[in-house]
C-alpha cells in the first residue's frame, strides 16, 4: 500500500548535485545564490525590524514584559503630549534652518573652491575633516567650546568688551536650539560643499566665458549658468543633508540630552528616551514610526521640490 | 595631508581650462576667494584646534584664562593621555571599535560584492527592483531601527556583545557599499566577460580573476568608507552595549568619563583626538578615494 517515500540515499545525493550544478547553470539560481548573503543582513536586521517596529507601536511593550496588542493607544496619548509636539516643532525646526545654512555655506564654499587656487587638494582634503571626524567625539570638542562658564566664544566675546557676561549657550531654551543647529551645521557643510564642487567641476568654463562676453554680470552667470546646471546634484546632495539632520540623534544626545526643559528634544532623541531609559519599547517605537511621514514629506519636498525647477526649465525627465 | 594615491576610475573630471579669474584684480580676489576661504578655514578646523590644545594643558592653565592665554600653553604635558591610557577602560574601547569596525566592514563589503555582481551583471528577473531596493534600504535611518533592533537583539541573546554590534552595522553599510560597486561593476566592459566565458571560465572564475582585480578601486572606496561609518556610529552602540568592557570609543568616552559636576576636560578631549586619530590617518592616505565614494553614491 505505502509507497517508499524515501529514494535510495545514492539518488538523493546524485539529485542534490545536479540542483546545485542546476542552480549555478541558470541565470536566475546563480542570481538568487549571489543576492543570499546580502539578503539575509538585510531581511533579518533591516526589513524585519521595520515590520517589528511598526508592530510595537500597537502594543504596550516594556523592556523585560513583553506586551499586548493596544491599537492605537500610544499615538493617542502621543496626540495629546505637549512634549511630542515639542520635539515635532522641533525636529521640523532645526532640519529646515540647519539645511538652509548648510546649502547657503556649502554652496559658497563650493564656489571657492572652484576657482583657481594653489593647494586646491589640501584645501578640499582638509575641508572634509568635520565630516570625516565622529560625530560625538567632535560634538564633545562643541561641548566644551559651548561651556556655561569657560566658553572660549564668551571670553573672546568679553574681551573684546561686546558682552559683559558669559553666555548661556546651552541653558537656554533658545540659545540651545541656535547652538545645536550651529554644531550641526559646522558638521554638514563639508558634505554639502564637496558634493556640490563636484558638480560644479563638470560645468565647463567656456559657458562662463560666453556669457561674460555677451556682458553677463558675475551674477547672472552664477544666476542662470551654475544654477540650473547644478540643480540635478543639488536636489539629491540636500534629499540627503535634509534626511541625516532630521534623524540626527547623536549631536543631541552629547550636547543637551534634548534639554533645558525638553526645548531641543528631537523626534529620535525623545524616542530613545522614553524607549530605552525609559523602559517604554511601545511608545518609544510609536515615536520612530511617527518620524516617518514626516521624514517622507521631507525627502519628497526636497527632493521633488527642487527637481520640479529642471523640467520647468526645459530638461529632460 | 598628502593625496599621493592614484584617481580611482570613475573619480571627478579634473578641468584644466584656466577660467577668466586671470581678469580679476588681485584685491577683489582676495576679498572674494581668500578671505573669505580664509573665514571657512578657520571655523572648520578651530574646534579641532581646541581639542588638541585642551588635551594638553595642564589642569591649573585649563580654566584660569586670566593668568594663561586660553589659545596656547605653557608647558604641555602627557598627563591627560597617560590617566587615559592607564586608568581608565579607554584601550578596551578602542580595540573593541576595531574589531567591530574591522568585521562589519569585511562582511559587508563581501556581502556587497557578490550582491552587486548579481545586480549589475548576472541581471537576474527582477535585477532592477532589487537595485532599487537596495537603495530604499540605505535610505532607511537608523534612529528609526534601533527599538525593534534591540528588541531582537535582546532575543536572539547576543545583547550586550561586540557581536550585536558586527550583526547589525552591516544593515547600513550593505545597501551603501552595493550601491557604491554597482557603478564600479557598470565601468567594466563587457567584453572582458565575454572572453572570460568564451575560454571557459566560470562565473566564480571571472568575478574572482577579471572583475575583482579590476574594481581594487572600488573596493578601497567602499572599504574606507564603511570603515569610517562603522567606527563612527553610535545609536546601535549605545542601546546594545551596557557592560564597561564592551563599550565602542564614543560611548565609552560620553557614558564613562563624564561624571558628576567636575568635568575632566583635558581628559575628555584627549579621548575625543585619540578616538578621531585612526579614521583621520586613514582618511589622509585615501583622500580622493573617500571623496569618490562620497560623491559617488550622491552621484547616481
Amino acid at each position: 500500500m505505502s509507497v517508499s517515500a524515501a529514494p535510495p540515499p545514492r539518488a538523493t545525493r546524485a539529485s542534490r548535485g545536479s540542483f546545485f550544478e542546476r542552480l549555478s547553470q541558470s541565470r536566475n539560481g546563480l542570481g538568487l545564490l549571489f543576492m543570499l548573503p546580502a539578503a539575509v543582513f538585510l531581511l533579518c536586521f533591516l526589513t524585519y525590524p521595520l515590520g517589528l517596529g511598526a508592530w510595537l507601536g500597537f502594543t504596550d511593550t516594556m523592556i523585560g514584559r513583553p506586551g499586548v496588542f493596544i491599537g492605537l493607544e500610544n499615538y493617542e496619548y502621543l496626540f495629546r503630549d505637549r512634549v511630542f509636539w515639542l520635539s515635532v516643532f522641533n525636529t521640523l525646526f532645526y532640519t529646515a534652518i540647519a539645511s538652509i545654512l548648510k546649502f547657503a555655506l556649502g554652496l559658497w564654499l563650493a564656489i571657492i573652491l572652484n576657482e583657481n587656487l594653489p593647494f586646491k587638494t589640501f584645501f578640499r582634503a582638509v575641508i572634509l575633516l568635520p565630516w570625516v571626524v565622529p560625530t560625538v567625539l567632535s560634538a564633545l570638542a562643541f561641548w566644551w567650546i559651548y561651556d556655561s562658564q569657560f566658553s572660549i566664544i564668551s571670553w573672546v566675546l568679553m574681551q573684546a568688551g561686546l558682552i559683559s557676561a558669559p553666555i548661556n549657550f546651552l541653558g537656554d531654551p533658545w540659545n540651545a536650539r541656535l547652538s545645536v543647529i550651529a554644531a550641526n551645521v559646522w558638521r554638514g557643510i563639508p558634505f554639502v560643499a564637496i558634493s556640490l564642487l563636484a558638480g560644479l567641476q563638470t560645468i565647463p568654463a567656456s559657458l562662463h566665458e560666453a556669457a561674460a562676453l555677451d556682458g553677463a554680470t558675475s551674477w547672472q552667470r552664477f544666476r542662470r549658468i551654475t544654477l540650473p546646471l547644478l540643480t540635478p546634484i543639488i536636489a539629491v546632495v540636500m534629499t540627503f543633508s535634509v534626511l541625516f539632520t532630521f534623524t540626527d540623534f547623536q549631536l543631541i544626545y552629547v550636547l543637551t540630552k534634548g534639554g533645558p526643559v525638553n526645548a531641543t528634544h528631537l523626534m529620535a532623541t525623545l524616542s530613545f528616551q522614553r524607549g530605552i531609559p525609559g523602559g517604554a519599547l511601545g511608545e518609544g517605537a510609536a515615536i520612530a514610526v511617527a518620524m516617518v511621514p514626516f521624514l517622507l514629506a521631507a525627502i519628497l519636498f526636497s527632493f521633488f521640490g527642487l527637481q520640479r525647477r529642471k523640467w520647468q526649465q526645459g530638461g529632460s525627465d | 595631508m598628502s593625496t599621493t594615491a592614484s584617481e580611482p576610475a570613475g573619480g571627478h573630471l579634473t578641468d584644466d581650462v584656466v577660467g577668466m579669474s586671470h581678469h580679476d584684480t588681485l584685491a577683489r580676489r582676495i576679498l572674494v576667494v581668500w578671505l573669505p576661504l580664509f573665514c571657512f578655514m578657520f571655523v572648520l578646523l578651530f574646534p579641532f584646534y581646541w581639542m588638541a590644545i585642551t588635551a594638553v594643558k595642564p589642569n591649573d592653565q585649563l580654566t584660569n584664562y586670566a593668568a594663561h592665554s586660553p589659545f596656547w600653553v605653557v608647558g604641555p604635558t602627557l598627563d591627560h593621555i597617560k590617566y587615559l591610557l592607564f586608568e581608565t577602560s579607554y584601550p578596551g574601547w578602542l580595540w573593541n571599535t576595531v574589531i567591530v569596525s574591522v568585521c562589519s566592514t569585511v562582511i559587508a563589503l563581501a556581502a556587497s560584492v557578490f550582491a552587486a555582481y548579481a545586480i549589475e551583471r548576472i541581471r537576474f528577473t527582477g535585477a532592477r527592483v532589487t537595485g532599487l531596493l537596495v537603495f530604499l534600504a540605505y535610505l532607511i535611518p537608523p534612529s528609526i531601527l534601533f527599538i525593534p533592533l534591540a528588541f531582537i537583539v535582546f532575543q536572539v541573546g547576543i545583547f550586550d556583545s561586540r557581536l550585536a554590534l558586527i550583526l547589525t552595522y552591516p544593515t547600513f553599510l550593505i545597501p551603501f557599499c552595493t550601491w557604491l560597486l554597482m557603478g564600479y561593476f557598470r565601468s567594466i566592459p563587457f567584453e572582458l566577460e565575454e572572453s572570460a566565458l568564451v575560454d571557459g571560465a566560470t562565473r566564480w572564475q571571472i568575478l574572482t580573476r577579471v572583475i575583482l582585480p579590476l574594481a581594487v578601486p572600488g573596493l578601497i572606496s567602499a572599504g574606507i568608507f564603511a570603515f569610517t561609518l562603522a567606527w563612527n556610529e553610535f545609536i546601535y552602540a549605545l542601546t546594545f552595549i551596557q557592560s564597561s568592557e564592551n563599550k565602542t570609543v564614543p560611548v565609552g568616552v560620553l557614558t564613562e568619563l563624564v561624571r558628576g559636576d567636575v568635568y575632566e576636560w583635558g581628559s575628555l578631549m584627549a579621548g575625543a583626538l585619540i578616538g578621531s586619530l585612526p579614521v583621520v590617518i586613514l582618511y589622509s592616505f585615501f583622500v580622493d578615494y573617500y571623496v569618490s565614494s562620497m560623491t559617488g553614491a550622491v552621484k547616481e
